[in-house]
């Protein structure tokens, strides 16, 4: 580490205001620009597909070839956010069964991430592997096969069921990020403070917590994203009665209407979004884990 | 240095502290099982009782329907089932192509951004934007954007391309999932560039100056020195990529053929299929599927470990 840190010293020369610009710095002047240029054409890819549902949400007989639409209109809107409907609901599940969802899994996780993080012991591996496992497995295989079980253990179009296998992948997630959040922790900084006199609680409080707060920041956005991305574990084990955004939406976009469906993708991404807004700068620093939710 | 856009989420405890030896003496202790049984007892339980419970029922027990014997019929049904082997097919096509693609395009897009990427905090927002929005989502989003009445067609329309949807090529619900594909490229390429920018803003950067400074093209300091750096962390998470498109239920349900449906859109659809007796078959497919997924999951272990060994030597 100190060996690479040294190494980039080398090539950088003293700024002398009298020197002409040297390769190394007219090097990376042309890559800023190039970097610019590459942003912005990466941006457009990134939020192109999402226009057309924004567009649609607006419009009234959006058919080919319009590309404007001929007629703006505000009725989906109306119908998708009218008091009686059903996306307030929809939006009430997903909302409870994330935040339930984020707060079992942290709570879980912590413990564990700190294990995996601060130790290394035999049968390790056997533990990532049992924790990346129910990670990546197809949840349509979860869903399935858990199907039989939770109706008779009355736990099929319930919200604790949904709650339930939704922790399936969502605390994973959590256990991973925690164990990198860890990685970079010093638990002699609780020695310390033990040996001045404070109470395990207080260690809690003012030590590690503190010290892994973007991991848990991080580890409660991913698992929050997880559960409010989930759509065939919801279908099948809420069984219609616990009824989620994306089940929602599943059948609206189904029934065909482009502007309540535009609509109610935009009331579904939204929240996310903003969550975003919130994280971003923390999720850019400790990477993304593995999700791909 | 931190561990800035760390790659490897299954962190390996820091070196430097001697004075913790005695923590890897390679015994965990008590209260570390106990501190780990929380998420055991969350996770273990549950996925492996539906593992399990799928494995049961593929071998024919199925009291519900009357079936309580053993036997392996689900399974050579299964694979004398030509539907099944096409779906096969089609998903580790959609897994790999999803996988190859939002590598290369993901590198490709850390490299163009890599100058701005620690500056521009609205960049940095918008850039990660399809990582949260969930796939129901991206995959609605490709049907208005790659379909035939979609908005690359009205592009086209407008400039004298095309007069007529039918004229567009069949992008979404086509023979070849590019439609499906495009969704997970969308989502994923932004994923696999977060971890590169993660390893190039933390190693790669002083190599490169190191090539500059010894007179390296781009291309020699992108053949000899980014690249060889970059791929040791990607591979891993492309194996995940590959997973995660194998395994995806909501993408091909909702922008891919019905016949050959993917993998997980067949075995959804044998299991809330009206003959019961079709449910032996959904839950070997279950398996099979999870088989996949576990092999990839190996594999991305012996990929991290190699990485870690790299780094230590």
């Amino acid at each position: 580490m100190t060996a690479t840190q040294r190494m980039d010293r080398v090539p950088s020369p003293s700024p002398s205001p009298s020197s002409s610009p040297t390769p190394s710095r007219r090097r990376r002047h042309r890559e800023r620009a190039g970097s610019r240029l590459a942003a912005v054409l990466i941006v457009a890819i990134i939020v192109l597909p999402l226009v057309p549902l924004v567009i649609n949400s607006f419009a009234r007989g959006y058919v080919f070839p319009q590309l404007v639409p001929a007629e703006w209109s505000t009725r989906a809107w109306s119908i998708v956010l009218a008091t009686d409907g059903g996306t307030w609901r929809a939006l009430g599940w997903s909302m409870v069964v994330a935040t339930t969802v984020t707060a079992l899994a942290l709570l879980v996780a912590l413990p564990a991430g700190r294990v995996l993080g601060l130790r290394s012991f035999r049968g390790k591996r056997v533990l990532e592997f049992l924790v990346l496992t129910p990670l990546l497995v197809p949840a349509v295989a979860v869903a399935i096969g858990l199907d039989i079980t939770f109706i008779r253990l009355g736990l099929s179009g319930t919200f604790w069921g949904v709650v339930l296998v939704h922790l399936i992948p969502a605390a994973p997630y959590a256990v991973l990020i925690l164990a990198g959040a860890f990685a970079n922790y010093d638990a002699d900084f609780e020695a310390q403070a033990r040996t001045l006199g404070a109470s395990p609680l207080s260690v809690f409080r003012h030590v590690t917590l503190p010290a892994i707060m973007p991991g848990l920041i991080v580890a409660g956005f991913i698992a929050f994203i997880v559960s409010w991305s989930q759509y065939v574990l919801t279908l099948q084990i809420g069984g219609g009665k616990v009824l989620t955004l994306p089940v929602l939406l599943v059948s609206t976009a189904s029934g065909g209407d482009m502007a309540i469906t535009g609509a109610l993708t935009i009331v579904y991404a939204l929240p996310v979004v903003v969550l975003l807004v919130v994280a971003s700068r923390h999720v850019a620093r400790a990477g993304w884990g593995m999700t791909g939710t | 240095m931190s561990s800035s856009g760390n790659p490897r989420m299954l962190a390996e405890p820091r070196r430097s502290a001697p004075w913790r030896i005695s923590d890897r003496s390679g015994r965990i202790r008590d209260s570390a099982w106990l501190k780990l049984l929380p998420a055991l007892v969350v996770i273990v339980p549950l996925f492996a009782a539906a593992l399990m419970l799928a494995v049961i029922q593929s071998l024919g027990y199925f009291p519900l329907i009357g079936l309580r014997s053993f036997n392996v019929d689900a399974y050579r049904s299964l694979f004398g089932n030509d539907e099944f082997w096409q779906s096969l097919l089609l998903s580790i096509r959609i897994a790999f192509m999803a996988s190859l693609l939002s590598t290369v395009l993901g590198i490709a897009m850390a490299l163009g951004i890599r100058g701005i990427w620690r500056r521009s905090r609205r960049s940095a927002f918008l850039f990660q934007l399809s990582l949260p929005i969930p796939h129901v989502i991206g995959a609605l989003a490709i049907v208005h954007l790659l379909g035939q009445s979609g908005l690359i067609a009205r592009l086209g329309h407008s400039v004298r391309l095309i007069d007529t949807p039918s004229e567009f090529p069949a992008l979404v619900f086509d023979p070849y999932a590019l439609g499906i594909v495009a969704e997970f490229v969308w989502k994923d390429a932004p994923f696999i560039a977060i971890v590169v920018l993660g390893v190039l803003g933390t190693v790669a950067e002083n190599y490169e100056n190191v090539a500059a400074s010894l007179g390296a093209s781009w291309w020699q300091r992108l053949r000899h020195v980014t690249l060889p750096l970059l791929l040791p962390a990607v591979a891993p998470i492309s194996v995940i990529v590959f997973a995660f498109a194998f395994g995806s239920f909501e993408v091909p349900l909702l922008l891919g053929e019905s016949f050959p449906s993917a993998l997980p859109v067949l075995a959804y659809r044998l299991h809330t299929s009206v003959d019961l007796g079709l449910r032996p078959e959904a839950m070997a497919l279950a398996v099979v599927m999870s088989l996949v997924v576990m092999a990839s999951a190996l594999l991305y272990l012996v990929l991290v470990r190699r990485v870690r060994r790299g780094e230590q030597t």
